[in-house]
């Protein structure tokens, strides 16, 4: 053993002994705070979130008291919000993207707090976690499925804010659903809200009304499923499964199912192990998942989209595999090319070849 | 039968006694719902979380003035405007023109670090609720358009705008496209007054301004001339005051108020410009105005409790795990009493008998 | 464009205008009688919501719109006790509805997120609906739609055809006079004020119980602001309530279909537009008007009346 190993042994040892009598583990039950965009009873994002927490609350029960705060404005009221909750609570999450601001502003002040933020991008502290999920792994999915399910060839995307999660989602979707069927035509329609069941349903009829027999939506609101199940055209639930509004219509649902990750950071914390990570996680760790699939899908098509499943938790497959090429024609990845998660998919900004819709400026 | 009679000059008495009849009632009201509709919440503590941590802890105090300042700079500006019977109700808009404007000089220089760039994008704000509640006033003297109807009617194309510039000009180049500016360096962000808290200047500008204001309207003509132009609008013209003028100021006055507002709070609290700069604070300061009674320095006094009930309402969201609809049941509530108990300052209440 | 396509743009804009038909038409008799009202959203709210409980527990839809027409009245009375009869500014009391309503709606509708109900749907006119293009376009809609059109009427015949009509305008717009004479003003604000509400309440319910089939807080999304709007697009004149829902209804309606069929628009400067819009008609109204006596605008809107006699 060379002297370098032999130094850095001993060095380990020395800090694990050194954690061992540092790292605060906890006696008292974990307090765990989260910090909501929306109410609970959007059926969308808020609720999928509020059910991670309420999974923590289920597999730790005496070991963790939860905080949930809900329909916190993303403006200067987050910041006092996630102060208040700092004070009083071992880790919070702060579950949208405009709370990165105050957030990072927070964790400066409060050192012995957690922060975990969701879908954004700066840890300058190590008190910091973000998280986010693959979302598009899911629309890879439903993409399939809604490209051979198709009799217009047509798919209708309710989209909400000209964000890169968005555009993953829809780039995702059109190329999964190109590649079974290379008539495939989507068009998409933006609603500039992420919760207004009125103008929801306006823009999921007017993409029926031009043509689409499936759609699918990146907003929060069970509406464009019910207008689906009304006018007989398929959809897909998301966030959580909202086949409750749609039993003929919703075909599957990508649920976003945030307990396991909920658990595992709250457990950090009480276990003393708990460090700042940047988690990007798809379907193979579970975060990404599926509602059921409607029975009335002819089985090779369910056959086929489990097989996607599967190869996504595997590994095998990556719902952007070159080549593609951007909506003006210019190369984007080459031939079995992947991109990295920076820049190419964390700050995607392109429609990729083949989309017909412009852009949004 | 019950009635209202006029009172010759309003009660001292009931100026005072209102508020707390106001806060009795809301308390009441507060008490019999958590009592009788949310069955397992501890009332008493409850009512402290409300009403009294906000006002002894530090942290939540300051919170609580932080979230007062605004309300008082644009209930202050709002409340000369009322006084000559304008109505302004766009503030939010100038509010929103203001901030855009400010964060704009900010935002185009973004890499000078200097002395001379926050006045500058204070006055930028400024002149941009001057300019926004200015197309009110032009087309009132102009055409006689009702400023209530040009003003809302504008606020819905300030945030629009704002929506637009986000998307657009003002967006973040390194910001992963999400629709936020950058954040403020250092020299564009308004000096903290009270070290570990996000208490800025605003407050300090809002109590000097609000005591201008008091005195302005006192001793000073224009005071004067407001006052007789809202009260009396014939007599004013016989004194020979321009009417013209009133409109032109009160509206100038409130919207650059109110464009100061919206400012202080993107280099304030926030730092940077995003979509949820318009909180409400235009609108919100309108029932402050009111419940100041037009007072200039009632304003900050009223701004205060409005602050109250968002801090305090939060709080017991937090602690009690409630829903936020109860907060906002809470301040209708609230706002109800306080208007309604108001007009014992104006009125004396007589009951008589009705004859057959 | 095909044929069933500009159908389907017409129902969509139709079924986009109605809410606000409905809320602009009862907020123009309350604006009528000198009343201002900023309390739309609230008072849509409540309709959305008790539209929906009550459908959901007895899927009677005659039940359901006068349960949203209840609801939106009783919210609509504190309005008018407290600046009727306890003097209190009209604006300020009209956003603390506002913030009142929203959070009433959202707390008492807390366990009816997960529930859906049965629609309303369109009802064809036998027969006049098989006529080729007028029928799909004139008689098959849902009766809400025929009823906020027939409310429009109603409140035009009760404004200029009727003796009450005439004094509620009185009334707007010189309350001290028509006092002189002897007419009731607190009543007539009263009446008008919950007619307003019941209004509200039905264009909130077209939401829930037309357009989609579920509850949501929040869920008017800000078309009580935008009724607001309407009415001063209106200038205060029913018929062309209509003609300004389907302007601002139509503009959504046209920038999703145009979305879909990829044509270029940026949405937030459309979306300003009837706003815009609103103000040049504010303005050409008043040019025109310049040397007539007849002032479209209520001239006590907002104004406090107290009669000491």
């Amino acid at each position: 053993m060379s002297n370098r190993s032999l130094s850095s042994v001993v060095k380990l040892s020395i800090l694990s002994v050194v954690l061992a009598f540092t790292s605060n583990v906890y006696a008292d039950p974990v307090k765990a705070a989260f910090v909501y965009i929306g109410p609970t009873g959007d059926h969308g994002w808020t609720f999928a979130h509020d059910q991670g927490a309420k999974y923590v609350k289920e597999m730790m029960g005496d070991d963790v008291i939860i905080t949930t705060v809900e329909s916190v404005e993303e403006n200067s009221d987050s910041e006092r919000v996630i102060t208040s909750l700092a004070r009083k609570n071992d880790i919070i999450f702060t579950t949208s993207f405009g709370y990165m601001n105050p957030t990072v502003k927070v964790a400066a002040r409060y050192p012995n707090v957690k922060f975990e933020h969701a879908t954004g991008y700066m840890r300058p502290t190590d008190n910091i976690s973000t998280y986010s999920a693959r979302f598009y792994e899911g629309r890879h999915v439903i993409g399939k499925i809604a490209g051979r399910m198709t009799k217009n060839n047509v798919i209708g995307y309710i989209a909400s804010f000209p964000i890169p999660e968005v555009i993953r989602g829809i780039n995702s979707a059109y190329l999964a659903a190109k590649s079974v069927n290379p008539d495939i035509e989507m068009k998409i329609v933006w609603v500039y809200s992420w919760y207004d069941p009125g103008k929801e349903a306006d823009a999921a009829n007017a993409l029926i009304a031009q043509g689409a027999d499936i759609l699918m939506q990146h907003t929060d609101s069970t509406a464009p499923m019910t207008v689906a199940e009304e006018k007989g055209v398929y959809a897909f639930g998301q966030a959580s499964n909202m086949r409750e509004w749609g039993k003929n219509a919703q075909l599957t649902g990508i649920i976003d199912d945030w307990g396991p990750y909920y658990l595992e950071r709250v457990q950090a914390v009480k276990d003393g192990t708990w460090t700042s990570t940047d988690v990007f996680h798809g379907v193979d760790s579970g975060m990404v998942k599926f509602a059921p699939m409607n029975k009335s899908m002819p089985k090779d098509i369910r056959n086929e989209a489990s097989r996607a499943i599967i190869d996504l938790s595997m590994g095998k497959i990556h719902p952007f595999t070159g080549p593609i090429n951007k909506q003006d024609g210019s190369p984007w990845l080459a031939e079995g090319e992947t991109p990295p998660n920076y820049p190419d998919l964390l700050t995607m900004d392109f429609y990729v070849e083949g989309i017909e819709a412009k852009y949004p400026n | 039968m019950i009635k209202l009679i006029p009172r010759v000059e309003n009660s001292t008495v009931m100026v005072l006694l209102s508020p707390l009849l106001a806060l009795t009632l809301t308390a009441l009201s507060a008490y019999l719902i958590f009592v009788f509709v949310l069955v397992d919440i501890p009332v008493s503590s409850v009512f402290f979380t409300l009403f009294v941590e906000p006002l002894i802890d530090s942290y939540y105090f300051s919170e609580l003035l932080v979230k007062a300042a605004p309300l008082m700079i644009i209930g202050l500006g709002l409340s000369i405007g009322f006084r000559a019977g304008i109505w302004n109700i766009g503030a939010e808009g100038q509010y929103v023109m203001g901030g855009i404007a400010g964060s704009a000089v900010g935002l185009y220089f973004y890499n000078v670090e200097a002395l001379w760039l926050l006045p500058l994008m204070t006055i930028a704000g400024i002149l941009g609720g001057m300019f926004y509640a200015g197309i009110a006033a032009f087309l009132r003297i102009k055409y006689q358009v009702n400023e209530i109807l040009v003003t809302l009617m504008l606020t819905y194309v300030a945030v629009l705008f704002l929506s637009a510039m986000l998307q657009g000009p003002l967006r973040n180049p390194s910001g992963f496209n999400f629709p936020e500016s950058r954040i403020f360096h250092d020299s564009a962000m308004l000096p903290i007054i009270w070290e570990g808290t996000r208490l800025h200047i605003g407050l300090i500008v809002a109590i000097i301004l609000s005591f201008v204001a008091w005195f302005g309207i006192k001793k000073h003509m224009f005071g004067m001339q407001i006052k007789i132009s809202g009260s009396a609008p014939r007599a004013a013209k016989f004194a020979g005051f321009d009417d013209n003028k009133t409109v032109w100021y009160s509206l100038l006055i409130s919207g650059g108020l109110a464009g100061l507002a919206g400012l202080f709070e993107a280099a304030g609290p926030a730092g940077q410009l995003t979509p949820g700069l318009p909180q409400f604070y235009g609108f919100t300061a309108i029932i402050v105005a009111f419940l100041a009674r037009l007072h200039p320095v009632g304003v900050l006094f009223s701004a205060l409790l409005i602050a109250l009930s968002y801090v305090g309402g939060e709080n017991v969201q937090i602690e009690y795990n409630l829903p936020s609809s109860i907060t906002q049941i809470f301040q209708g509530m609230l706002l109800f009493y306080f208007l309604a108990c108001d007009i014992l300052i104006k009125y004396k209440v007589v009951s008589f008998k009705t004859k057959n | 464009m095909n044929e069933s396509l500009f159908i389907n743009i017409i129902i969509g804009i139709s079924i986009a205008s109605v809410p606000l038909m409905f809320a602009a038409i009862g907020e123009l008799l309350v604006e009528r009688s000198g009343v201002l009202n900023l309390g739309v959203e609230g008072m849509m709210i409540v309709g959305a919501l008790l539209g929906f409980v009550v459908m959901s527990h007895t899927q009677n839809p005659y039940l359901a719109v006068l349960a949203a027409m209840a609801g939106g009245m009783a919210i609509a009375s504190i309005f008018a006790f407290l600046t009727q009869f306890l003097l209190t500014n009209q604006v300020a009391t009209g956003l603390a509805l506002t913030l009142f309503g929203l959070g009433f709606a959202a707390f008492a509708g807390r366990g009816y997120t997960e529930e859906t109900i049965q629609l309303i749907t369109a009802v064809p006119i036998p027969y006049l609906s098989d006529i080729p293009y007028l029928g799909p376009l004139l008689f098959s809609f849902n009766p809400l739609v025929y009823l906020a059109f027939f409310m429009v009427y109603l409140v035009w015949w009760f404004l200029f055809r009727t003796k009450q009509g005439l004094i509620l305008r009185a009334i707007g717009d010189n309350h001290d006079a028509a006092h002189a004479i002897g007419h009731n003003v607190v009543r007539y604000r009263v009446m008008a004020i919950l007619f307003g509400g019941a209004m509200a309440g039905i264009g909130g319910a077209f939401l829930s119980l037309v357009q989609v089939p579920i509850w949501g807080e929040g869920m008017t999304a800000g078309r009580g602001w935008i009724a607001l709007g309407l009415v001063v697009f209106a200038s205060w004149q029913p018929f062309r309530i209509i003609f300004g829902a389907i302007l601002f209804g139509g503009i959504t309606i046209l920038q999703i279909h145009a979305q879909g069929l990829n044509i270029n628009v940026s949405a937030q400067y459309l979306s300003m537009l009837p706003y815009l819009a609103t103000i040049v008609i504010l303005v050409s109204l008043r040019m025109r008007l310049k040397n007539k006596t007849n002032r479209t605008v209520p001239n006590c809107l907002g104004r406090i009346f107290h009669s000491t006699t």
